[in-house]
């Protein structure tokens, strides 16, 4: 498949066949008659790691690197559930982790359970950096 | 010591300047080392990279190895090695001219900038001036049409009033509305109220609720919001970490959001540093080109920015709207969305808020306000707006007035109210049904027709607690809304509500500077700024001035001649003007010609000051014969200019003094053989003329007639903008005059009878 420019964007127009949803639902099937239904939760209203993956492209082609590379970050974690996200974003603020450990170990939760690589080595940076900048201090 | 008779030791204008608004902001002298610096510290570093081997090893005069946080997160993700060292052999003066050259395109600035420092950007803007900022920034902004964002909040958290309130805010045109709350459990039910309220009408506003940063995230995931904003960043490591973030935690947050197709920027802006006390003595421009750097490395879409709670502050030091406008600029050329602050209240003085808007109006933004006050100022949760639901159509006017688009949309009064009992039913229906309370009729009417909190009898903050308890504690999502929205017929609305959690799924509203658009997304992508000077960018169509043009209470001609024509009947009982054939000159002499204008009493029938035109005339009458002349009146055909209306009058008096006298109320006293413009006594302020006044005139003209000279007649005009108020109707009213002049046609002798018997 050969990436995406601007030129598919908006995706929802050019590309609607190609949109699905988290739970694999296709976007055709996702109407307000299915929610209505019960036939369709939040999980059916939830962004696919591929879209974003789509997206990252057309960012990149658009000339912003840095928000193709967010987005390819958050496709690492559309799967994650949201309590592993709350903890991961936890354990980053300040004074949390008492050491760089904890913070290396949560990024091994998420490359090992989730296949999330970019932002397990994106938490292993900032374990490094937390302990340059000395932010494994007592704060509350 | 006070000068003996007056009781004064000042000049009384200082105790008048000191009682005006702008007196209560307070101004704080420049001091760099202590923060209080716009554009320029001592203590700001030079601006420098160094590249080795592929990588940034040095930055604005800091060395890899000792980088703090930001420098390491800047260099990393920020700068470009392969661009860095173009970029930066660039000087300062030189960007800035590319900056403000319409020929140089935006692509090719916002691809430098991915090789400029902080230092440098800040550098470069700083070579601009205020005007100059303000082009640059609408020729840079990323997506091309303009847009606006509006809070929709109350100081009782009443989710019936936040949601009529947020339906008049998508009425009004705002593209997104942001929520907050008094009482910081109360986030759920004032998330799922305004859910509700921007889902009347149309969709497609974007609506966020700012909370603390987890529960934020959590509402997102519920589905009742599709963006958030308050997702801070700071430009020093020490008011980061106070700040209770850093930039990897920011920048996971930032792809968490992404994660959950939930759109979502940053924010960042002057003075927080300052206010926070890790300022490090640097300016505020360049700490905040070191956030700009960072949220661009962060790889988020967009920024609030422009001093948002720190533009008070900021606009307390010399040069500090200058310095927002240029952190503003950063922003877009770093190819950021920017949602231009315009947002925290900077001042008490009009004048002040006018000015500040002015220039972003002009330029357009993203988002021109990232906060526009759609409550008045006391239902703020934020603290007052920069413009508020007080000063709302003021900046309607401000859209008619420079033909600017704002982003927002006139809104007629049945309109509003409509949206606002379609909210509170709508609202009303979804609390019944997912049985988190039960309105009343009564409450729903307070609500519907209350300007603010203080005129409700709704909910209090204290029920809005129990009703977020049970939304959180039940794990109700909007999906919950939209069925019992469908449940109770509100299809539309449910169809509104979809519509927008829907969005989700393509992601295209991540990409940077979305909004939704007549059901599109509308962004920097499919629809980028494209400006290269006159008949590029950012064009009004014409449907488009239609609608900024339609602001209520407009005259026309229609209107004047018609309000006119409600004073014929009972003018015809006052008075009867019977002509009595061409006016030949008078011998008497005591005698005072008035001279009346063409429509006076056939056509126009009242003053502008609101008299019968024959009030008028007889009060003139009146003075003449009291002060022992007489009186004879002409009706001019060939002329209705106040000026030769007296002069004419003048030419036929036996006197040689007559009184021109327009229907509107306008007069002046001249004498023969005087020029048309040098006359004795004028009043040309008819809108506060008096009939008092008229026959002081008339008084004085007979005066003048028998060779006295009398205290002229002063008519105080208060200072009042007549202009403003009585123009527009003046104009129209002396063209239904001029229309009826006659070149070369003789003055007509008239017999005027007052009275009952008038119409005879």
């Amino acid at each position: 498949m050969t990436a995406l420019s601007a030129a598919d964007y908006p995706m929802a127009e050019k590309r609607p066949e190609s949109i699905r949803a988290r739970s694999g639902k296709p976007m055709q099937d996702i109407t307000l008659e299915a929610v209505v239904a019960g036939s369709v939760g939040m999980a059916d209203l939830a962004i696919h790691s591929e879209t974003l993956l789509r997206q990252a492209e057309i960012a990149r082609s658009a000339g912003r690197p840095t928000l193709a590379q967010n987005f390819e970050r958050a496709a690492d974690l559309v799967e994650v559930p949201q309590d592993l996200v709350m903890r991961a974003y936890e354990i980053l603020r300040p004074g949390r982790a008492q050491s760089s450990a904890e913070i290396v170990a949560v990024a091994a939760t998420l490359r090992q359970a989730h296949g999330a690589n970019r932002i397990a080595a994106f938490l292993e940076e900032a374990a490094e950096v937390y302990e340059k900048r000395g932010l494994f201090r007592f704060r509350y | 010591m006070t000068v003996q008779g007056t009781g004064a030791n000042r000049w009384q204008r200082f105790a008048e300047w000191d009682a005006r608004p702008l007196r209560l902001d307070r101004f704080a002298r420049e001091d760099p080392e202590q923060g209080f610096s716009a554009m320029k510290s001592p203590k700001d570093p030079a601006p420098g990279v160094q590249v080795s081997g592929g990588r940034i090893t040095g930055m604005d005069g800091v060395a890899e190895a000792d980088f703090d946080m930001i420098d390491r997160f800047i260099a990393t993700y920020h700068l470009d090695p392969a661009i860095a060292p173009e970029a930066m052999a660039i000087p300062a003066l030189d960007l800035a001219r590319m900056l403000v050259d319409m020929t140089v395109p935006r692509g090719t600035l916002t691809r430098l900038a991915q090789g400029l420092t902080p230092a440098r950007l800040a550098e470069a803007v700083s070579h601009l001036s205020a005007l100059e900022i303000a082009f640059a920034y609408s020729k840079m902004r990323a997506r091309r049409v303009p847009g606006n964002q509006g809070h929709v909040t109350n100081a009782k958290d009443d989710p019936l009033q936040l949601a009529a309130d947020a339906a008049v805010a998508v009425g009004l045109g705002f593209d997104e509305i942001e929520t907050t709350q008094r009482v910081a459990r109360n986030a759920w039910s004032n998330a799922l109220a305004c859910a509700v309220g921007a889902s009347v009408g149309r969709w497609g506003t974007l609506f966020q609720c700012s909370s603390e940063e987890a529960e934020e995230l959590r509402i997102a995931m519920a589905g009742f919001t599709s963006y958030a904003e308050t997702v801070s960043v700071y430009g020093s490591e020490g008011a980061f970490i106070d700040g209770d973030d850093t930039p990897w935690s920011k920048a996971f947050l930032t792809a968490a959001y992404a994660s959950r197709g939930v759109k979502m920027r940053c924010t960042s802006g002057a003075g927080a540093e300052l206010l926070m006390g890790f300022h490090q003595s640097q300016s505020m421009l360049y700490l905040e080109s070191r956030c700009l750097c960072l949220q661009r490395a962060m790889g988020v879409q967009g920024t609030q920015n422009g001093g948002i709670d720190g533009a008070p502050v900021t606009m307390s030091v010399q040069g500090g709207a200058r310095e927002l406008m240029a952190e503003n600029l950063i922003a877009v050329w770093l190819d950021l969305e920017c949602a231009s602050g315009n947002d925290a209240r900077p001042t008490e003085s009009e004048i002040r808020v006018g000015a500040k808007i002015a220039p972003y109006l002009l330029a357009g933004s993203d988002l021109i306000c990232s906060g526009f006050g759609s409550i008045l100022k006391y239902d703020n949760s934020f603290n007052p707006s920069l413009l508020n639901g007080e000063e709302l159509e003021e900046f309607l006017v401000l859209q008619r007035d420079f033909e600017a688009d704002g982003g927002l949309t006139p809104l007629g009064e049945d309109k509003a109210l409509d949206l606002r009992r379609r909210a509170l039913d709508a609202i009303s229906a979804v609390l019944e049904e997912l049985d988190l309370a039960r309105p009343t009729a009564a409450m729903r009417t307070s609500v519907a027709f209350a300007s603010g909190s203080n005129e409700t009898q709704s909910f209090t903050a204290g029920d809005a607690s129990m009703m977020s308890a049970a939304i959180e504690a039940r794990g109700i999502d909007v999906t919950d809304v939209i069925r019992a929205l469908h449940k109770r017929g509100f299809v539309d609305e449910a169809q509104n509500l979809f519509n927008l959690v829907r969005l989700r799924l393509s992601g295209d509203y991540l990409q940077t500077s979305a909004l939704i658009r007549g059901g599109r997304v509308i962004s920097a992508v499919n629809d980028p700024n494209d400006y290269q000077g006159p008949g590029s960018g950012y064009r009004i169509s014409a449907e488009r001035r239609d609608e900024i043009g339609a602001i209520r209470d407009q005259i026309s001609r229609t209107e004047v001649l018609r309000s006119q024509a409600i004073f014929e009947q009972a003018e015809s009982r006052r008075v009867l003007y019977e002509a009595q054939g061409d006016a030949d000159p008078g011998t008497a002499t005591g005698e005072v010609v008035i001279g009346i204008s063409p429509a006076f009493g056939i056509r126009i029938f009242q003053s502008l000051a609101g008299q019968p035109v024959s009030a008028m005339l007889d009060a003139v009458i009146r003075g003449i014969i009291g002060a022992g002349g007489t009186a004879r009146v002409v009706r001019m055909h060939h002329t209705a200019d106040t000026s030769f209306l007296g002069l004419c009058a003048a030419g036929l008096a036996g006197s040689g003094v007559g009184i021109g006298l327009q229907a509107k109320g306008t007069a002046v006293i001249h004498r023969q053989g005087r020029l048309p413009h040098h006359n004795l006594e004028l009043f040309s302020n008819a809108p506060v003329t008096t009939l008092a006044h008229y026959g002081q005139l008339g008084a004085n003209a007979a005066a003048y007639a028998f060779g006295r000279s009398p205290e002229p007649i002063v008519v105080p005009t208060g200072g009042i903008a007549l202009g403003a108020r009585f123009h527009a109707e003046v104009a129209m009213l002396y063209a239904v005059e001029t229309g009826l002049c006659e070149d070369g046609a003789a003055p007509s002798e008239l017999r005027v009878r007052f009275g009952k018997d008038a119409a005879a």
